[in-house]
């Protein structure tokens, strides 16, 4: 499946079917988005079939980032079934999302 | 591009740095605030500087800049963010941009990490440091910007053409961020405005903030005598790691910072080979 690029119009059906989701919030004319780009790449990879892991553009897509509070980018948002149960605001290094993910997997 | 050396600061230290480290056939990358923005610019008078006794703080960093451009180092404004060692890289991002080196030299100068009363609280929850990062969510809103320079004034106008409602504390002395779940007002020196989004442009940001994990000694960076921090790839230089302030013990600095890195780089190549 992958690193998927979510849209308003899918997003509530993708993560409500997902036990799991993780969820960056982003834009191009940020820089601390863009270093935090790789780590979300390479945990799609890593928990592929385990973790639904997802990019939302708050350019794009602004009433998803009203919708969950976006107040400030990177936001890292995590659900379970759709309903959010953590969050990690501003750029963090791999281990800090991995602890999330592993102790609700 | 990936550069050799990343040097954050335009001082005496990083200057001096980013001349050494070209020196030494290293491609070389300073970051920094405008010149006239260094505290040294303000300087009436330098009179322990060896051998150019009674100089400016002004001619001083002019002349310092200069000699380091015609060196070959490139030069970048903007204030650092956010630093972060991934692979074997340093990434840095300075407002929109992100740019990466194999080392990096601090000589930022001295950023005190005293925060305000509810900067921290609300740190991702209306407090931000990036305008360029977050004044798009804040847009029809109101806003507010304390800004210790004249880059913090383009930023907030750059908040005022977007559409954000600002109110602009210059150099503001003592503000406290109040609200509930989110950030709802702010007091600067007795005057408190309503805010969704309070923007903290001091002119660096503490090394703690910018490299989770640096080893500090009494508020000051800690180094060896190599001028290597705890982290790898990482230097410092200048006033960042202590007293005291002065340019030259800060060029001094830099020139070690500078040799250290180029050397480090060269170790790993050998490894590597």
């Amino acid at each position: 499946m992958g690193l998927q690029h979510m849209k308003t119009s899918e997003f509530d059906a993708a993560v409500s079917a997902a036990p799991l989701a993780m969820i960056d919030f982003w834009a191009s004319w940020c820089g601390p988005c863009k270093m935090l780009s790789p780590t979300i790449e390479a945990l799609a990879g890593q928990y592929d079939g385990k973790v639904l892991v997802g990019k939302v553009n708050v350019d794009e897509e602004p009433d998803l980032a009203r919708q969950f509070g976006v107040m400030s980018i990177p936001t890292v948002v995590f659900l379970k079934n759709g309903r959010e149960f953590d969050r990690k605001v501003g750029l963090m290094p791999a281990d800090a999302f991995t602890a999330v993910l592993d102790e609700n997997l | 591009m990936s550069y050799d050396v990343l040097v954050i600061g335009g001082g005496p230290a990083g200057l001096s740095a980013a001349i050494n480290a070209h020196a030494r056939g290293k491609s070389v990358l300073v970051v920094s605030n405008p010149l006239e923005e260094n505290p040294l610019w303000r300087s009436e008078k330098v009179d322990n500087y060896l051998g150019l006794p009674a100089m400016t703080g002004a001619e001083l960093l002019t002349a310092f800049q200069k000699h380091a451009e015609s060196a070959g180092a490139t030069f970048k404004v903007g204030r650092v963010l956010n630093a972060a060692m991934m692979g074997n890289e340093w990434y840095v991002s300075i407002g929109s941009d992100v740019e990466e080196a194999r080392t990096v030299v601090l000589a930022a100068g001295v950023a005190r990490g005293n925060k305000f009363p509810g900067e921290e609280e609300f740190l991702g929850r209306g407090v931000s440091y990036c305008a360029t990062c977050d004044g798009m969510l804040y847009r029809e809103r109101p806003v507010a910007v304390l800004g210790w320079a004249d880059s913090a004034r383009q930023e907030a106008d750059f908040l005022t053409s977007i559409g954000c409602q600002v109110s602009f504390f210059e150099k503001p002395k003592t503000c406290e961020i109040k609200g509930d779940k989110t950030v709802e007002s702010v007091t600067c020196d007795g005057k408190t405005v309503q805010a969704d989004c309070v923007f903290i442009l001091r002119p660096a940001m503490p090394p703690t903030d910018l490299f989770p994990g640096l080893s500090m000694d009494g508020g000051f960076v800690a180094v060896n005598r190599q001028m290597a921090t705890n982290l790898p790839g990482l230097f410092a230089a200048g006033d960042c790691t202590g007293g005291p302030l002065q340019v030259s013990k800060a060029a001094g600095e830099g020139l070690i910072a500078g040799q250290s890195a180029a050397r480090w780089i060269d170790k790993k190549q050998r490894e590597n080979q």
